[in-house]
């Protein structure tokens, strides 16, 4: 390891790492951490730093330069670094994913055939499974990971990871996709297609599938995946590959969440299985958390004696010389308790957060923490202020 | 906005994390202690459902939680199964697992498979008047459309056979405005909010399923008054500062910061409501339901209880 780069810290992985997956549960602000360590990496560490984004908020795609449609790589211009008062030492790159046009370009690539592939690509269900479908956005956005990847332009890129109705889909979808590709049932579903003297109706397997689905839908169907039974050869190897991609040691993961306790429960589950998929689990980065002075012991003590004496303070406070005297002292009274009870209130979300934090902690070597930020991210100087919070400047530098 | 209840079925959706499942039970909750027999049911079976009833397992047998109260979690394979043996009348005996793995492998491919299942048994339970009321803590609005059009996409691509019968009766119940509608979770963040008006909007364009409400969750408490503001500068000012210590017996700071700290927050979300507010509210002319933050020191039983009782005040007003 370098010798000013110290062990377990986010930007240890950023440095040593070439492929980081941001991933988590939904709602965490995966993406905005993601575009904040590719920024710091490319601010501080140099090299050609990539962001792959699937769904960034309007006004973190605009910080990022990526107002236009979709698709494409594009570099954040050096003036957003000068505007947020930073020369970076290397270079930004960005890319909003567009899932519709990565499918096409894989099916290009893998048919036999233009002609085949043009028939691919005009078929109804193959345009409802890349427009439309959740698992295809899972698929997809790994394996524009991995030709990102291949293509060798970039010292690290970093991925943010689509929203997925389970973090866990996103890991499994390389594995899908090849177990789909190879299975029994697909030979078996399209059997009557290929074979058209077989006498279909009277096995049973057929008649209820023909009686659920009706005979025309079967053969759309089976003629889709006859046509992409093309492309399986290809489909399959490649699927592995990307598999053996995201095990490899140059990747690594970084798990987002906040401490609210539904995604932490997510994010645990998260981080026990991304070791049995024999993956790599860089770090945990706790988002929006809220701040440490909350837990001053002795503190819910005080706030007591403010909620009950805020009568008696109220007037103290009014009739002193100092900056309240002449002020109304039911007025103060109400704030005084307001305080108090505000207090009460967070004081217990800070402890539960607190005690949330501690469980999590144990499982993986890097804990960054974020707090909540006044604004929300616009500009590249909010990346970046975002990425001084998961940087841990007083280890490492 | 009372009339909220008097639905048959309540699609339950929202972006990811702000809290679909709660809200569910919430109001699953409201809707059984007013007397209606109503069926909570989760699509995605993580099982928060469950604990926000503080009970074993969901499962796609329904289980009484509270009285008049049922939750269940969808399977599509149990679904499945029950609607070959209800609607095709297949024998008892069949074997379902070859069927069921052919569907499960069909569903990767053909668009709306999986989703029609889904919508087919909770439509069921509305057609035949098992409940009066049935709660789906339904997916990501991401996906919610795709779900709820699902019987259109079938029947364009499936063009006969008993599916195709099906889908008709399906869309009746969820084109009723007065039996279906969609509620959408938002919180009052930048990207809850955007996603809750891009979800209205391709939810009117590209389905038949109408809007029921719009809940604004986690809502944090306004503090402070303009007046009460000033005088709050006025006792953080160094003067007043000591004179709270003594009478406190320890530094005031972490108080008075928290409360700063509570009113910035509150504030940097006014934005985005005020956005979802005109969007939704003035152009839609739909209410809000205001939910408030729960300060608690976890999700459960207790928390499911309060959100019940908040959403009974703002469907009371």
């Amino acid at each position: 390891m370098a010798p000013n780069e110290a062990p377990g810290t986010v930007e240890a992985l950023l440095a040593a790492k070439e492929i980081v997956v941001v991933c988590g549960p939904g709602g965490v602000g995966k993406t905005t951490v993601a575009a904040a360590a590719a920024a710091m990496a490319a601010c501080h560490q140099g090299g050609k730093v990539l962001v792959v984004t699937v769904d960034p908020a309007r006004r973190l795609g605009q910080a990022l330069g990526l107002s236009q449609a979709a698709g494409g790589v594009e570099r954040v211009p050096a003036k957003a670094f000068t505007s947020a008062g930073t020369v970076p030492r290397g270079e930004l790159w960005a890319e909003l994913l567009d899932t519709k046009k990565s499918w096409d370009a894989l099916v290009a690539r893998h048919a036999p055939d233009g002609a085949t592939a043009q028939r691919i690509l005009d078929n109804p269900i193959y345009q409802n499974i890349s427009g439309r479908f959740v698992q295809s956005h899972d698929y997809i956005a790994v394996e524009r990971l991995y030709e990102l990847h291949s293509e060798g332009s970039y010292d690290l890129i970093v991925v943010d990871t689509p929203p997925t109705r389970n973090a866990i889909d996103f890991l499994l979808a390389p594995q899908r996709m090849a177990e789909f590709f190879s299975s029994r049932l697909l030979r078996l579903l399209t059997v009557p297609y290929r074979m058209r003297f077989a006498d279909i109706a009277s096995k049973p397997f057929y008649y209820v599938a023909d009686r659920i689905l009706g005979s025309q839908f079967l053969q759309d169907i089976a003629e889709f995946f006859i046509l992409f039974q093309t492309l399986s050869e290809g489909f399959v190897a490649r699927a592995k590959e990307v598999e053996r991609l995201l095990a490899d040691r140059r990747t690594t993961f970084i798990v987002v969440s906040t401490l609210e306790t539904v995604p932490v429960r997510e994010a645990e589950a998260f981080m026990g299985l991304l070791p049995e998929k024999g993956l790599h689990l860089g770090g945990l980065v706790l988002n929006r958390v809220l701040p440490a002075y909350l837990l001053e012991p002795g503190l819910a003590e005080r706030a007591g004696r403010l909620s009950t004496g805020a009568g008696d303070l109220a007037n103290a406070l009014c009739t002193a010389t100092g900056p309240m005297a002449g002020a109304d002292p039911a007025l103060v009274e109400r704030v005084l308790a307001e305080v108090g009870t505000n207090f009460n209130n967070i004081g217990v979300v800070a402890k539960r957060e607190a005690s949330q934090r501690s469980e999590l902690s144990r499982l993986p070597s890097v804990v960054a923490s974020v707090p909540e930020l006044e604004e929300d991210v616009h500009d590249l100087g909010g990346v970046l202020e975002l990425g001084r919070h998961i940087w841990s400047w007083d280890k490492s530098w | 906005m009372a009339e909220l209840l008097d639905h048959k079925l309540l699609f339950v959706t929202g972006k990811g994390g702000v809290g679909k499942t709660t809200i569910t039970a919430g109001l699953g909750l409201l809707a059984a202690s007013k007397g209606k027999r109503t069926l909570v049911c989760e699509l995605d079976a993580k099982g928060d459902l469950a604990s926000s009833f503080e009970t074993g397992p969901t499962s796609f047998e329904e289980r009484e939680v509270a009285p008049r109260l049922w939750a269940m979690s969808m399977d599509t394979e149990a679904s499945l199964r029950q609607y070959l043996l209800l609607q095709l009348r297949l024998p008892r005996a069949f074997r379902i697992g070859p069927v069921a793995r052919m569907f499960d492998f069909v569903a990767q491919a053909a668009p709306g498979a999986r989703e029609i299942v889904t919508i087919g048994k909770l439509c069921w339970e509305v057609r035949e008047r098992h409940y009066d009321l049935v709660i789906v803590d339904a997916v990501a609005s991401g996906h919610m459309i795709g779900q709820l059009a699902a019987p259109q996409a079938i029947n364009r691509l499936v063009q006969v056979g008993p599916v195709r019968q099906q889908t008709g009766w399906m869309l009746e119940i969820l084109s009723n405005r007065a039996t279906t509608g969609v509620l959408v979770v938002a919180t009052p963040e930048e990207m809850p909010v955007t996603e809750t008006i891009e979800f209205v909007g391709r939810l009117k364009t590209e389905t038949t399923v109408g809007l029921a409400g719009v809940v604004v969750n986690r809502v944090l408490p306004e503090l402070f008054g303009t007046r009460e503001e000033q005088a709050f500068e006025a006792v953080c000012a160094p003067g007043s500062r000591e004179l709270l210590a003594e009478a406190i017996g320890g530094r005031a700071e972490p108080l008075l910061e928290a409360a700063r700290l509570m009113v910035k927050m509150r504030r940097s979300r006014a934005a985005h409501l005020e956005r979802l507010r005109e969007a939704i509210g003035a152009r839609d002319r739909v209410d809000l339901l205001y939910v408030p933050y729960l300060f608690l020191r976890s999700y459960g039983l207790r928390s499911t209880r309060q959100v019940a009782a908040a959403l009974a005040a703002e469907l009371e007003n």
